[in-house]
């Protein structure tokens, strides 16, 4: 559960059930906050980061990311399988035409394995009821305005995939190496709701 | 019958009791299929303790003015066979 959520009727159910999952021997005392921490492990964005860096790169990387990022994946040393069973990722890159955007309207699905816990953010009502909607004026909130002829696309993380954003690499970077380009990216960037 | 990539499908619109992963705002839109993504057994169902066998899982593209009546953008859900109807 995220932090601002502590005085919530939700966060109260959810201890209340995990003291009574504990009173009856189901449940060890913090193991859902052990098991979290597991499933987050290595999970940053600096990976999402070293993803797109190699795809801006290596042209063949990143047709075989568009095409299967679980296949592809392992080249740089990363999977989707942090969690009980791997998890179908989709990765959808950005354009001069195009540009993508990622949201869980039902709750708040996420590539945690691959880049860690989500913003705040992500998952409040208002980010999640909104883009979905108008996701041109949710962009320009962040920063981000568009030409009025780039045709924008919402992901909703609805079912078992999950998402990544391909940005498009920033002109004037020709010069940098993989690792200096990993530097620019952000996690907004990943998102979609940051250019880069 | 699945549904394959430049299929037209429409959304159902039956009312769930309980857990569903179609979203209300699509229900009963019409879309096209953009790709398989795998097969999953229907989370609706695995939600009320059923074990079911896996489906095909779509990514099905909806233009905004088809969900929402305005808009430019498109919105593209990730559904169960279940979920989706030819159109009709």
């Amino acid at each position: 559960m995220s932090a601002d959520h502590a005085s919530s009727t939700i966060s109260a159910e959810v201890r209340h059930l995990e003291a009574l999952l504990e009173a009856r021997g189901l449940l060890d005392p913090g193991e859902i906050d052990t098991r979290i921490d597991e499933f987050a492990a290595g999970g940053t964005p600096a990976n999402g980061a070293r993803v797109v860096a190699r795809a801006w790169t290596d042209d063949g990387f990143r047709a075989r990311l568009l095409a299967d990022a679980n296949a592809a994946l392992p080249e740089v040393g990363l999977s989707m399988a942090g969690g009980l069973q791997e998890q179908r990722l989709k990765v959808v890159a950005n354009s001069a035409d195009e540009h993508h955007v990622l949201v869980c309207t039902l709750c708040s699905c996420y590539p945690i394995a691959l880049l860690g816990p989500s913003p705040s953010w992500y998952k409040s009502e208002a980010y999640r009821s909104r883009v979905v909607r108008d996701p041109r004026s949710v962009l320009a909130e962040f920063g981000v305005e568009l030409p009025a002829d780039t045709r924008i696309s919402v992901w909703d993380a609805s079912a078992e995939s999950r998402y990544l954003v391909l940005p498009r690499r920033p002109e004037g970077t020709a010069d940098l190496t993989e690792e200096a380009l990993a530097g620019l990216v952000t996690r907004k960037g990943l998102i979609g709701t940051a250019l880069v | 019958m699945t549904f394959a990539p430049g299929d037209t499908v429409r959304a159902r619109t039956v009312d769930v009791a309980g857990h569903t992963r179609l979203p209300g705002y699509a229900r009963g839109a019409r879309g096209v299929v953009v790709e398989v993504a795998g097969a999953h057994p229907l989370a609706d169902d695995r939600a009320r303790g059923l074990d079911v066998p896996a489906q095909p899982v779509y990514h099905v593209r909806f233009a905004a003015r088809e969900l929402f009546g305005e808009g430019d953008h498109s919105v593209v859900v990730e559904l169960w066979h279940d979920h989706l109807e030819g159109p009709a």
